[in-house]
């Protein structure tokens, strides 16, 4: 099965490699959501939920529900 | 016309875009609303080199034109309305240097409006800092504009940016790319339709989702000679247009910027270890809202005593020196005790909207809301509802109008009914009274009990907004998508001057808006108080007189009785008499029933009422609260202020909808009576059996 951005654990990084599903929001890949950045998760809140996501250098917040639509590739870290 | 242009400043959130504003026009600025709407709307004045003046306005901040909210969309309409009065000369896109890749974004899109746009970058005193080095003149030529690169903080490159904008004449206002390029065939056959308007004006107005330019859009898809598309492929074509932004944006930035990560200090990770922290992230939080409910009271209470005592002998002084007569009676008893009762509010609500900016200002009010958000979400409300719920400690206003950047509706819609139960400040003085006067004194754990108490009420207030969500959130049957998307912004120290602007700028609308309705109403209660109908009132005196003809009472007492025999018969006293039976119950007299009628128009206004009232025929220089704490039950006998009465009032206070602004903006807000009226009346219903619950409990 395809990874997700709700698949990363806290710390672990990623490249996007679809955002074309239509559950994702606009405003995310304005933000910098696009295929080809890294990702990284910074943090999680209680719960597991919301994700505090790092997407080449912009910082934000999203709920898990909306990262599960994000496929991505993880990348081990060096 | 004048020699005046028109600016335009633009920006993300978080870039300090109001910091530029603040730069520019100081204290030259006002603050009102776009009409028909509630959005701010921000415009000041600039004096730029060689006599020409600027008149700027600071739209509220976006990612993008494609707005998904209001507030985003009052930027769009502004932009895409060649007519509008305020239809910018030039548009001034502000970014922060930190996160340029995405800033530009909106940069390459306004460009594309061909609108002569400079770019500011700011915070350029944070480069050194992240190792980040940028070559202006590559950056100027690829993306077609003048650059500014200024720091709000060091006070540096401002004239540098005021001397662009005073010749915004030079400026190119070719696109750096035309979104014309993520589908040919499509654009081409839109040019053909409309060969006279802008193809960039065209597509947005096609894409938007809002309900905005509804008309241009039908005017449009009316043409026939005109392909339309599917809201998918339209949504597909979107995401296309914002990939190819990114590139062109990522080959000027490979060039025009270099990132040396091994300068970059991090402390922004080091901050959110410890801020969002499963334990310690709500710990501190709540340090923090304690903080902000002991500033209220304890450190508030020295300014606010004194402004008390002014206006006491201020008063008492009007009577003494002026000649005697209807208007000194009006000045003395009517508006100098309204005009106390406004500005006695001031220390408290600076200290709350102080404490508002700052937390915004940091960058750590995101990090509350990605706390909250899964707590909240529970609640049919989103981790962004706690911004408002926040501010609604200061006023339900703003608070309904924060609600804006929530996207789904259903969240918003629930966040809008229940705010109105957080502890707004207008509830404040009614509390600090009745608390003063009910609560002893003393301390547990160094914080006092009265202290204790006013917390308690804050938390039941924020407590029945999360229930009565929760309620809501289960009856609502409102099918809407939700997503959440927030920036996390860098931590930043906050900015002196924002800050005091900020505690200036809602103080004084506090001050100007509540206090006019303030005023007017001591006047007509005065008024109404002052006079009576009938025999009862006129003949006070004599009727008095022969009533305590027997006993042998001083010349005092003999005024006293009159006093309050001719506030009984007066206009009010009848009002009062008449609803006193459906407050009776609630352990509330005639002279509160008054104060409760006229806080219906705002709460704010009860103690400034029972000023009027108590200050009415007594030439005595007390404290309203001394008066209060002397006041009899006239049915029960003792004090009429008791542990029972005082906690039945606290409570009808913190239930009941009383302020008629509050209604009005919620149904500006969801463009509907139903909303307002609901809340009205549960509001009210569940506040006077809670408070008749508690009094016969207690009593």
């Amino acid at each position: 099965m395809q990874d997700t951005l709700a698949h990363l654990k806290r710390g672990e990084k990623g490249i996007i490699t679809d955002v074309s599903s239509i559950h994702i929001p606009l405003k995310l890949l304005e933000m910098g959501c696009l295929p080809g950045n890294s990702v990284q998760l910074v943090q999680l809140a209680p719960f597991q939920d919301p994700m505090y996501l790092n997407i080449n250098g912009t910082h934000l917040a999203i709920r898990k529900e909306t990262a599960s639509h994000v496929l991505i590739e993880k990348i081990a870290d060096e | 016309m004048s020699k005046q242009i028109n600016v335009a400043l633009i920006g993300n959130p978080n870039t300090g875009k109001t910091s530029v504003f603040n730069a520019l026009t100081g204290l030259n600025q006002k603050v009102g609303n776009y009409p028909g709407i509630t959005v701010e709307k921000k415009e000041g004045i600039c004096k730029l080199p060689r006599g020409v003046k600027a008149h700027i306005i600071d739209l509220p901040g976006t990612y993008s034109l494609n707005a998904s909210s209001l507030d985003e969309n009052v930027v769009i309409e502004l932009l895409l309305n060649k007519n509008d009065k305020d239809f910018p000369d030039i548009a001034v896109v502000v970014s922060d240097v930190e996160n340029l890749k995405r800033n530009l974004l909106l940069f390459t899109q306004i460009k594309d409006l061909e609108i002569p746009t400079l770019l500011v970058i700011n915070m350029s005193d944070r480069m050194l800092y992240k190792g980040i080095s940028l070559d202006i003149a590559y950056l100027e030529e690829h993306l077609q504009t003048k650059i500014a690169l200024i720091s709000t903080r060091k006070n540096e490159g401002i004239d540098h940016l005021k001397n662009l904008i005073s010749n915004f004449k030079d400026m190119s206002v070719v696109p750096c790319l035309s979104a014309s390029e993520i589908d040919q065939d499509y654009f081409d056959s839109l040019r053909k339709a409309f060969p006279n308007q802008l193809l960039y004006k065209l597509w947005l107005v096609i894409t938007q989702d809002v309900n905005f330019g509804k008309t241009d859009r039908n005017q449009i898809e009316a043409v026939a000679n005109f392909k339309t598309k599917s809201k998918g492929d339209l949504k597909r074509l979107q995401q296309k247009e914002t990939i190819k932004r990114y590139q062109f944006i990522n080959n000027v930035l490979k060039k025009g910027q270099t990132i040396d990560v091994s300068q970059a200090k991090d402390l922004r990770s080091k901050l959110d270890r410890i801020l969002t922290h499963k334990v310690w992230g709500y710990a501190i939080f709540f340090v923090v809202l304690l903080t902000i409910f002991q500033a209220i009271y304890d450190w508030s209470s020295v300014p606010m005593d004194f402004i008390d005592t002014v206006f006491a002998s201020l008063s008492e002084w009007a009577k003494n020196m002026l000649p005697g007569g209807a208007f000194t009676n009006l000045l003395a008893e009517g508006i100098i005790p309204g005009l106390g009762g406004i500005v006695i509010f001031i220390p408290q609500i600076a200290f709350l909207f102080l404490f508002i900016a700052v937390l915004e200002e940091s960058g750590y009010m995101s990090r509350v809301v990605f706390l909250m958000d899964r707590v909240m979400r529970r609640f049919g409300l989103s981790g962004k509802s706690v911004v408002p719920l926040i501010s609604g400690t200061a006023c339900a206003i703003p608070a309904i109008m924060a609600t804006r950047n929530i996207e789904s509706w259903k969240e918003r819609l629930i966040t809008i009914l229940v705010t109105p139960f957080t502890t707004c400040s207008a509830r404040l003085p009614v509390y600090l009274i009745i608390i003063s006067l009910v609560i002893p004194e003393g301390r547990f754990l160094g914080l006092g009990y009265q202290a204790l108490t006013l917390m308690l009420l804050y938390l039941i207030g924020f407590g029945t907004a999360v229930v009565s969500a929760y309620i809501l959130n289960k009856i609502l049957k409102i099918k809407s998508k939700t997503f959440f998307v927030v920036e996390m912004p860098n931590y930043k120290l906050p900015m002196f001057k924002n800050v005091a602007l900020t505690v200036i700028e809602k103080t004084k609308s506090f001050i100007f808006g509540a206090g006019k309705i303030i005023l007017a109403i001591s006047i007509v209660l005065w008024f109404l108080a002052s006079y009576g109908p009938g025999d009862k009132f006129d003949n006070a005196e004599a009727i008095v007189k022969s009533e305590y003809r027997t006993q042998h009472l001083s010349k005092e007492e003999l005024q006293q009785k009159i006093a309050s025999h001719k506030l009984e018969h007066s206009f009010i006293g009848i009002t009062g008499r008449a609803i006193e039976p459906a407050i009776r119950p609630l352990g509330y007299d005639w002279k509160i029933g008054i104060a409760l009628i006229s806080s219906f128009a705002a709460r704010e206004v009860f103690v400034g009422t029972l000023a009027t009232i108590y200050s009415v025929g007594s030439d005595e220089e007390e404290t309203i609260k001394n008066r209060m704490a002397g006041e009899v039950n006239h049915i029960l006998g003792g004090p009429l202020f008791t542990f029972a009465s005082g906690i039945s009032l606290l409570l009808f206070y913190a239930f009941a909808m009383q302020c008629m602004s509050t209604l009005a903006i919620v149904k500006r807000e969801t463009n509907s009576w139903k909303w307002p009226v609901l809340q009205l009346v549960i509001m009210t219903v569940f506040a006077y059996i809670v408070a008749l619950i508690a009094f016969q409990f207690l009593k």
